[in-house]
Formats: structure tokens, sequence, C-alpha cells
């Protein structure tokens, strides 16, 4: 594996022969389960990362209302102080982060402005590469939570860990690697940045924690027993498909506690429920109750990734960072309804997370950072959209958070060829992190010789 | 391998129409390399006893090789399929499934590709709020319909091998209408897919390259003269042609100049050089240096040995198994077939015949495309194309000759919670690959589609077996080999339920890998 951007190609499946490295990664439920129990987690904070693919527009999200500038730049798709949620010093927060100003007003919600790096690269990939590897000027083949990985499992307390420990066949009693499992990437693959050089982070799926029900559900237990004869991969489909009714059986009581964290199938199939051709099937473990449901839906994709976070923490589970994402971000024309839909998801789902751990002995520990691999272009183009820019906010959020603006707001007039000048290098924030929420030396991530100043959020 | 001998207690006579379907005659799969013999009666000789012929394991081989070609290289095979194609051989049956596209009198094309109305003008959009709401529902509109088509297609097509050839070229030169927007741009672009993919190359990189859904995916607008955009320069060394490793930095940036001034038209549907945006400046890639053109570089990158490599490899890992582009166990003769015309089809001929692909089995978890259009075939389902209305997907079982149908709302809503809709790629690297399909999400989306396509099928030929034989029934209706111990005992709950039968079926690791 000799190169970075293979790596980060992983997750789409064009490298063909590292497929094996993506499998190594998945760890069931059960394996998830079965380390809670062995070694809980204990002490320490936790990290979640939420990625927002496309390019989120920062200026529309984090809004100067105030500064003529941006109502020049912007024309129809600029907010009026008016309809944005005001926050300080002249800025605004979008219309739609209802939640978020909530979380402003209690100071649990910190928000860095100008965030970026030298010499800003407007492709999707490479930006996203270099937020991913926290290395600007030159190709890594490592994520920095990846490194961070490795770092942890050099660790006496994790053992040795191999690549692909986790990797336990179907049927097999071994756990995953608890050094694996110090890092969870939610969705089916993993998102580059928790890919490190001798060890990956474990991925775990998202989805409704329901079974089905009924004959077919007595059925579909025994035909998803581990069987022998079953090549790898027939034995992975044995092992996915028992996952769901150990998800249902253990994670969903869980979350089932409280009622707002009854998982509805969000973004699965038509969502609406009224698909005729399912009845035969309908029959569920648990049914959410309507309102659960909508506040659900409404968090969408990154809220269902959310809830198998949430549900991990106060499962127990020891792992300290994880990743999970929502794309769409990449707004060139008619941005506004776009970004609002979106953010709106992004506010909801970030919300309910807060609201689901907030509860939790581990809750408190947990710090969650939001970032993009740009922000968009000062001036609106002529589609009612944005082309892709440089610098923008990042928001981070938790109980020990130092809630407030952090770091200087670029000029609007002072422009870089159209785009914002960053004003904090983003891997100061990648240190205050690594140093406040995970203890580790940020050297050891980022480069012994490193000296990007701290920040005052944590 | 033959011989000839004789058995006692049997009580049948004549030859066996083609061979016993192997679950039949054993519990559990077959051990690699190991299939069930032929045997052709040649006596009756009374008191219970027959004289056979035993044919070796040859046609059962035969049968169950292509099976599985027909699985990996279309859309499945139904039994009716596998007896008219067996007694030619394999290599026959390869040359007949990719030779399906050009035979005479295949009849007409059961599904013509839709025609879209245009789009109102972006300037309009931009100062009409009721243009902007046309402009938002038409695209939505014509997205679906555009993707609806693709997959009535694949379900109806005589010619499955160029709807799943088409299918790996849109993940190879992965474009998103997410993105695009413009569902006839979308449709151009698959129809050059349709239309080049087994021809040359070269000539089908450069009608991508040129084509408006490529440009406007690759932001090709953003790509000028003085401000170069690499993103399609880049792309196409890394995931069209080249792969990692055989270019530099250097080089990409350089053929992103060749590329300035590439781009849509203002029709939205053509290719247009704007020439004072291109720099018409001396570059040099991969050692070449002059006043090199778009056209130029591609040719000069398809060209390369290194892109051989990669493309062959890339055909063996969507099609046979994943493999990095060094490792790839068909590259001797897929290469020597792709040779110095970069024969793609020819080289996909050499990889189906090689042993290597054969070797291959159990290797690829069904892409939810495929899984669904696989069982929609296998099934007999249609998909009844459904402009907003819900109420036939309780009559769809009704309807059809022979067979029943599935509503396109349905079938879509299942692809989408599978996490696979056509001509929405999730990047411009494609789909991932086998584990990354096997999720909890999954499986209960899969439950449902399972359940609903076997409810809608009509499974006379499943119900006309006692109930004992209908799990190898199953077997034979789906072209698989037979069940595992583990899977005959979860059917046995099924009580011989047809339906519910089929359902676990279609959800078994014996029919999700392939």
């Amino acid at each position: 594996m000799p190169f970075d951007r293979r790596r980060f190609l992983i997750a789409s499946g064009v490298t063909g022969g590292l497929a094996a490295a993506t499998t190594a990664g998945v760890v069931s439920y059960r394996e998830l389960h079965h380390s809670a129990a062995q070694e809980p987690l204990a002490g320490g904070g936790v990290l979640v990362v939420v990625t927002l693919y496309g390019g989120n527009d920062g200026l529309n999200m984090v809004i100067p209302v105030e500064d003529p500038a941006y109502r020049a730049a912007r024309g129809e798709l600029a907010y009026s102080a008016e309809q944005a949620l005001p926050l300080t010093d002249g800025f605004a927060l979008h219309p739609a982060m209802t939640g978020l100003r909530k979380l402003w007003d209690d100071h649990r919600l910190a928000i860095i402005r100008g965030v970026g790096y030298p010499k800003p690269d407007h492709s999707h990939f490479r930006s996203m590469a270099i937020w991913q590897t926290a290395s600007p000027e030159t190709a890594s083949t490592t994520g920095w939570l990846g490194r961070w990985l490795d770092a942890q499992a050099k660790t006496p307390a994790g053992g040795s860990s191999a690549p692909g420990a986790s990797s336990a066949p179907a049927g097999s009693s071994s756990p995953g690697s608890a050094a694996a499992l110090r890092v969870v990437s939610v969705g089916p693959t993993l998102a580059p940045l928790v890919v490190g050089a001798t060890t990956a982070a474990a991925a775990v799926p998202t989805g409704p924690f329901t079974a089905p029900g009924g004959a077919i559900g007595q059925e579909l237990r025994q035909l998803y027993r581990p069987d022998p004869v079953d090549g790898p991969l027939a034995a992975r489909v044995a092992s996915s498909g028992a996952d769901l009714f150990t998800v249902a059986g253990t994670l969903g009581p869980v979350l089932a506690g409280q009622a707002d964290q009854d998982t509805g199938p969000a973004g699965q199939l038509d969502g609406g429920g009224g698909d005729a051709t399912a009845a035969p099937a309908a029959g569920t473990a648990t049914s959410p109750p309507a309102s659960a449901t909508v506040a659900a839906a409404k968090a969408g994709e990154l809220g269902a990734q959310l809830d198998v976070v949430a549900a991990c923490i106060r499962a127990g589970v020891p792992t300290r960072a994880y990743s999970v994402n929502l794309g769409g971000f990449d707004t060139h024309i008619m941005e506004k309804a776009t970004q609002a839909k979106l953010l709106g998801e992004l506010d909801a789902a970030l919300t309910r997370f807060q609201a689901a751990i907030v509860g939790d002995p581990h809750g408190t520990a947990v710090t969650t950072v939001v970032y993009s691999e740009f922000g968009r272009r000062v001036a609106a183009n002529a589609n009612d959209g944005t082309d892709h820019g440089t610098a923008a906010p990042v928001l981070v959020l938790g109980t020990n958070v130092r809630g407030g603006f952090h770091g200087d707001a670029p000029s609007l007039t002072n422009l870089d060829d159209g785009d914002l000048r960053f004003t904090t290098d983003f891997r100061s924030v990648y240190a205050t992190l690594l140093e406040r929420v995970l203890g580790t030396e940020a050297g050891v991530v980022l480069g012994s010789q490193e000296h990007f100043p701290r920040l005052a959020f944590l | 391998m033959a011989g000839v001998g004789w058995m006692a207690g049997v009580d049948a006579v004549g030859r066996f129409p083609t061979c016993p379907v192997w679950g039949a005659m054993r519990s559990s799969p077959t051990p690699a390399g190991y299939r069930p013999d032929c045997l052709t009666v040649l006596e009756h000789g009374g008191h219970g006893t027959l004289t056979v012929r035993w044919d070796g394991p040859s046609m059962a081989t035969a049968r169950s090789d292509i099976a599985f070609l027909y699985r990996r290289a279309g859309f499945g095979a139904s039994p009716a399929q596998l007896d008219a194609v067996v007694a030619g051989g394999y290599d026959a049956a390869v040359d007949a499934l990719l030779g399906a596209g050009t035979r005479a009198g295949a009849g007409p094309d059961p599904e013509p590709p839709p025609t879209f109305a245009p789009l109102p003008k972006l300037a309009d959009v931009r100062t009409d709020p009721q243009a902007r709401s046309t402009y938002a529902q038409m695209v939505r509109e014509q997205g679906t319909e555009l993707t609806g088509w693709w997959v009535r297609r694949m379900v109806a097509t005589a010619d499955p091998f160029t709807e799943k050839l088409t299918f790996f070229w849109h993940g190879h030169f992965a474009t998103s209408i997410t993105k695009v927007r413009v569902a006839a741009a979308m449709l151009a672009q698959n129809e050059i897919f349709r239309r080049s993919g087994t021809g040359p190359f070269d000539a089908l990189t450069l009608a991508v390259a040129r084509d408006p859904a490529m440009l406007a995916w690759l932001d090709a607008g953003q790509n000028r003269k003085e401000h170069p955009n690499e993103n399609f320069s880049r792309e196409l060394m890394e995931l069209f042609t080249l792969g990692i490793g055989n270019y530099t930095e250097i080089d990409v940036r350089e053929a992103a100049r060749a590329f300035t001034g590439w781009r849509v038209d203002a029709s939205r549907t053509g290719f247009q050089l704007a020439a004072k945006q291109h720099d018409d400046g001396t570059k040099t890639v991969l050692a070449k240096t002059g006043n090199l053109g778009g056209e130029d570089v591609i040719a000069l990158v398809t060209h390369q040995p290194a892109s051989a490599r990669w493309v062959c490899s890339r055909l063996f890992s969507r099609l046979a198994a994943p493999v990095a582009p060094d490792a790839n166990p068909a590259a001797d003769a897929m290469l020597a077939a792709y040779g110095s015309t970069l024969d793609a089809g020819a080289a996909v001929r050499a990889m189906l015949r090689s042993p290597a692909f054969l070797a291959s089995r159990g290797k690829l978890v069904a892409q939810p495309v495929e899984y669904v259009v696989t069982t929609l075939r296998a099934l007999g389902l249609r998909v009844t194309p459904t402009a907003g209305g819900s109420a036939d997907a309780s009559t769809g079982a009704a309807a059809g000759a022979g067979g029943g149908a599935l509503p396109q709302r349905a079938v879509l809503a299942a692809l989408a919670g599978l996490g696979q809709v056509p001509f929405q790629p999730p990047s411009v690297g494609g789909w991932p690959e086998n584990a990354a399909w096997l999720t909890t999400a999954s499986t209960q989306v899969r439950t449902k589609f399972a359940t609903a396509a076997a409810a809608a099928a009509n499974l006379a030929a499943i119900a006309d077996e006692p109930a004992a034989g209908r799990p190898d029934a199953v077997a034979h209706l789906l072209s698989l080999d037979g069940w595992t111990s583990r899977t005959r005992e979860a059917m046995s709950g099924a009580g011989g339920n047809p339906a519910r039968l089929v359902a676990l079926a279609l959800l078994s690791p014996e029919y999700l890998t392939v």
C-alpha cells in the first residue's frame, strides 16, 4: 500500500486488492459488545468527528450578517440579521440551526472561525485528503486518527494488534481487538481519516435496531447461523444477518429506554412506511412511537449514525473516537434550499445526540467536532450557488467545551483571488483535540516538529 | 471421464433431463472441483435395476459453470436458458452471451430509452421563482424516470451482458446525477457505455471525456487557461486509465492544461472547446512534450502499458474477484486480447474463458443492482413504471403473463435502502464492493424486498413439487447448485410454503455470494 489516495479510495472499492483491508476493519456488534464487557470505557475523553462532504458554505452557516461585504457578495443568497439566529460580534447562525443556537446559549458550542491551511486546494478529493491526513504539504499515507490509532496499538495496554485482527470469522468467539476498537467508523466503509499505517478503525453499520419478527424472523435466525462450509463472504452474509438480531436484542433495549431514542427506519427504503409490498415482512421486534420516528427522520442518516455512537457510548464500548459523516454540501446551484435542508439535518442529529448522552456518565467526556473539506467562494455564482472556496468555521460541542467564538473571522474584503484567507490552521484544532480529549501528545500524530498554537475551546 | 455401469434400486427410465440438481444428491454444497456426475439410462433391466452411462462430471460442471457465468457477466440464467446452452459447452455459452446484442432477429428493444423535455434555462431559473420550482421538479422526476428506465431495461433485456458491462463502465467512469442534474446528459453518457463498452478503450475514454455529464461532474467549466482545474486530469489518470503510481503530480498539472477550455456547450448537451480559455502552450505529460491537446493526452495515457494492466484488473475485480493491478491472475490472456487496439470486449471475453475466472466462485457479494435485477428476472417479475401511484402494489402479483410485477417505486426504494441507486454512485471512485454491502440495515431492506418479490411471483413450478422436493426446486429455479445443511434446516421451518422458501433462498448466503 504505497500511496495515500489508494487508501482514500478504499471506501469506494476502487482499489481492488485492498478489499481484504476493508473487510478486516468491519466488526460485528457481537464483537463490540464482547469488548464492552471485557474492557469497558474507563475514563478519558471521547471524540466524535463529523465530516461534512462536499464543501459546506461556512459563510452561510456562521453568518457575518452585519458585514456589508457579505450582502454585496451574496446577493439573493444572503441571509438578513432578522432571518438568522443572532450570536455575538455581528454574527448569526443559519436559521435551520435552532438546536445549536440553544447549545451556544448554554456555552457548550464553540465556533472556531476561519479554519484552513496554506495554499488551499479546490479539489474535493485533495482538500478532503488534506483535512483527513492532516498533511497539506505532502501526500500522506495515513489519516490523522489512523496515526493516533497506530500509536495506541503500540502501547502495552492495548496489547499487540496486527492489522485485520478484528476480522474474526463468523461464529468465532474471538472478539474484535481492543486496539482496533479504539476508533470506530460508523457506516459500511472506513472513512480515510481513521486508516493508519498498521491499524485501521473498526467499521460498524448504521441502521434501525429492529429485526424481522414472525415466522420469517425465526427462519432467518436459523438461516444466519454459522456453517463451517461457508466461504469467507458467505460467512459474512451470515454474520451480518445475525447481527441484525443481535443488535435488536442487545442495543435495542438501551435505545428503547428513552422514547425519543427509538430509531425509526430513517433513510431506509421509502421511509414513509406506506410500502404495501412489504406487508408480509412488516412484523418487527419493536415498533417506535410515531413522534420518535419523526424526530429520527428529521435527523436523517447522520442521526442514525449518531444513534449508533450514542448507544456505544452508553453501553461502555471502549472506543475513544468515532467517525460519522453527512454528504451533499456541494452547492453550486440553488444553494439555499439544499443547505437549509442539510444544516437542519445536522442540527437535528447533533441535538438529538447531545440529548442522548447528556445524562450518561460517559456522556460528559464526549466532544464533537464538525468540519468540511472547504468553504465556498465569497461571491455567489451565476446559478444561485457558490463554488469551491477555502477557509470555514469548525464547530466544537460538548459539556466540557468553552463556548463562544475562537479564532479571528477572516476579512471579506481582503481576499485571496476571491477566497477567504484562513486565520487558524486546522492542525491547531487537531492538536487541541488530541491533547485535551484523547490525552495524547499531538506530535505523535502531527509530527514531532509541530508547533501549532493550542486553542482555548477546551 | 465416462463409463458404463449399473445401479440398483432406481425406479426411473430414460436420460435425466439435464442432470440431477446437486442438492438432491448431497446435503452439503459441492467441495471445490467436485461435481455430481451425469447418468444416462441405457437399459431398464427389470427387478429395479438400470444400466446407465456415466458421463462424468462434464455436463453438471458445464451447467454449474454456465449458471455462474450468467450471474457474473449477466443477471443470471433461467433453467430453460441453461438447458438450451449447456450441451454446447462453456466456451460456446460465453460466445452466445457476448454475442446476444448482435444476433439478428432479436426483436424490438423491450425498453427503449426515454426522451426528456428540455429543462428551463438556468438564467430563467435564477430570476424566476416559478421556473425555479419547475426546474427542481423536472430534475427530480426526470432522474426517477431515467433510473427506473435503466432498471426496467436490465430486467427485460435479451442482452444482459451489454447491460452488465454498461453498469461496469458506469461504475468505472462513475458520474452522479446528484451533481450533473440533467437526466438527458446522464442518459447520453449511459448510451456511450452501451454503444462503445466493448470497443477500443481510447475511443471510449475520449467519448467520456467530451461527454457533457462528465464535463459537468468534474468541473470542466472551472478549467481555464489562467486557472487550470486538475479535477478531471487527476481522475483520468488515477481512476480511469492508469492507477496510482503510474504518473506524477506534474503529469496531472500538465495534463490539466491540455484540457483547459473543454466545456459543455450552451445547450448543455454537447461539447465545446472554448478557444480563449485553452492553453496552447508547450506541455510535458508522461515524458512527451509538445502543444498537447486533451485528445493527445487521452491517447497518451490509454496507450501506456500500465493502462492496459489497470483496465484489465478493474474488469477482473468487478466481474471475477477483487485484485490489485499487478496481481490479476487472468492478466496474460486478457492483455493479449486487449492488445495494441485496446480491445476491451476481447479482454472481457478472454477473462470469462480463463480458468482464473471460473476459480473466482464465491469471491463477490452480489451488488444491490445485480441482486435486485437478478431476482426479478429469476422470478419472472416485471417492473411496472408507476406515475406516483401506490395502489398497484397489491394488484401487481396478478399482472403480466406467467409472472407478476413489482411497482417501480418499491424497486427503487429497495435499491436506495441497499445503498446502490443507478446514476448515483457515491463518488468518482464508484461503488464499494463485497463486505460493504453486508450490513444490518441492508439485511433488513433485503428481507423486505425478498419477501415482497416472492409474494408477487408466480411460483406454480415450486408448488407443483411435493413439499419435500421444494427446496431443491427453488435452487433449480434460481440456477443454484444447492443448499448447505444450515439453509436446508432453515427452509424446513417454512413447511413447504413456496413464497417463504423463495424468500429464504433469496436471503441465503448461497444466493448472495456469487
